[in-house]
């Protein structure tokens, strides 16, 4: 009986119902915590490219930052939350269908008078995704800081761009060339990076998630100049 | 080294373990070591060791999955058709695998991260499925657990021995606490950490030496 094909169907079909039940009660009762856990890495994350990395500093979040949501035209969007925005998302869709419409959240930190923009970015690497998040001076051109993290990048290669190796090139590095045109900030293998204020060294062995990172600072920083031009305008 | 002492089974029958029963628990943390002797779990051994507490998580995470996949398995042993039995014990597997990983997401998601794909990687553990078949299969589901319980309080030790000294001497600390003082990393003292230590090939040669040294007090010898 036990070895009878329609026992040994039987069997695997009320395992795997099983199971299956098992899993998704309980990625439905544990999900409100992962949540929480993800907001507070994304506020901290956030937080930690102005500096403000101390864990008190965490608790007063809404203090320091002012989000808005702003659209291909560089204008702000009413009534989205720029927590709701998932980016990463939002470029796949676009990727499929050009005419979708991308909207990037903005997180402001004012201190002393001076602006700080934070850019949120998401592009792919090697495996997955990878996002990070960079601190531009009020200027519309200085690199204050920059911090990068990954699904699943190979550890001690492509998994090394959320290092402070790697992220801390990008302190002084410009996204506008002399005459004020955009040129980003580039990864690249080529000798002599840390003379030009545009190039950062990229990672030995990790070529493919070092090119995702360039193209995904490229592409999301250029999205984000037309608004902060026309603020700067005013 | 320190020995990992299991905590007395609340659901038994029987007031005290039997000599059989303690030597379910007992057997794997030295003769029947399932890292030392048998070799296996070595992947995880050397991947998670670089610091005590992503350790010391991993363990009971490992212990978790051990224990209760030995306790399903052995209470449906005599259900499950022979020809589809390793899929089966995959699937019971799986399944305690990603709820540990879940659950870590929720409440330690520091160290969820710094595990990253290694909580997954449970999975593949040779542990977890050398012991659902070479003991759950034909045991009761009390003897499974403990004999479960002693396999992974066997990986526990050993890892944490392993993080332990990695820790100590690749970064100066324990558990995240500085244990070297500061002041020795100045110039006229001139300590240095052990970058070997912080690098896999580190953990190749501590647990080399883990099974040199029991397998020396054991007296162990590899059959021919």
């Amino acid at each position: 009986m036990l070895n009878s094909n329609t026992y040994v169907f039987g069997f695997a079909f009320a395992v795997t119902v099983l199971v299956a039940l098992m899993l998704s009660g309980a990625a439905t009762v544990l999900k409100p915590f992962q949540e929480q856990n993800f907001l507070k890495e994304k506020q901290e994350n956030i937080l930690s490219v102005v500096g403000k990395v101390a864990p008190e500093d965490y608790k007063k979040f809404d203090q320091y930052i002012k989000s808005v949501v702003i659209d291909e035209q560089g204008n702000e969007v009413e009534n989205v939350k720029a927590f709701d925005i998932n980016l990463a998302y939002d470029k796949k869709l676009k990727s499929k269908n050009p005419s979708h419409k991308l909207r990037y959240p903005l997180y402001i930190f004012e201190e002393g008078g001076k602006k700080t923009y934070i850019l949120q970015l998401a592009g792919v690497g090697l495996w997955g995704p990878v996002w990070g998040y960079l601190a531009l001076d009020e200027d519309g051109n200085t690199v204050k800081k920059a911090v990068f993290d990954h699904k699943g990048e190979t550890p001690g290669l492509g998994a090394e761009i959320n290092t402070d190796g790697f992220e801390g090139q990008f302190a002084n590095r410009k996204i506008l060339d002399e005459s004020g045109s955009f040129v980003s900030v580039q990864v690249t293998k080529e000798a002599k990076a840390d003379d030009d204020p545009h190039k950062v060294d990229a990672i030995s062995g990790g070529t493919i998630t070092s090119t995702g990172v360039s193209n995904m600072l490229r592409e999301d920083i250029q999205f984000y100049l037309t608004y902060i031009n026309k603020s700067k305008k005013v | 080294m320190s020995v990992v002492t299991a905590p007395a089974p609340v659901k038994d029958s029987k007031p005290l373990l039997s000599k059989k029963d303690r030597k379910l628990v007992t057997d794997p943390l030295s003769d029947s070591n399932p890292i030392t002797i048998q070799v296996l779990g070595i992947c995880s051994a050397l991947a998670v060791t670089t610091q005590m507490k992503p350790t010391l998580v991993m363990a009971i995470s490992v212990t978790a999955v051990v224990v209760f996949s030995n306790m399903l398995i052995s209470m449906i042993r005599n259900l499950i058709p022979s020809r589809i039995r390793i899929i089966v014990q995959l699937a019971i597997v799986s399944l305690l695998v990603i709820l540990v990983d879940e659950i870590l997401k929720a409440f330690v998601y520091d160290v969820s991260k710094q595990l990253s794909v290694f909580v997954g990687l449970i999975i593949t553990n040779c542990i977890v499925m050398g012991r659902l078949e070479a003991f759950a299969m034909g045991n009761k589901p009390g003897p499974s657990m403990l004999d479960g319980l002693g396999n992974s309080a066997g990986y526990a030790w050993v890892i944490l021995a392993v993080s332990f000294i990695r820790e100590l001497f690749g970064s100066g600390k324990l558990f995240g606490f500085r244990v070297i003082p500061e002041a020795w990393y100045a110039p006229e003292i001139g300590y240095v950490n052990n970058g070997l230590m912080m690098i896999p090939a580190g953990a190749l040669f501590i647990v080399a030496t883990i099974i040199w040294i029991q397998r020396s007090i054991n007296n162990y010898t590899e059959e021919a």
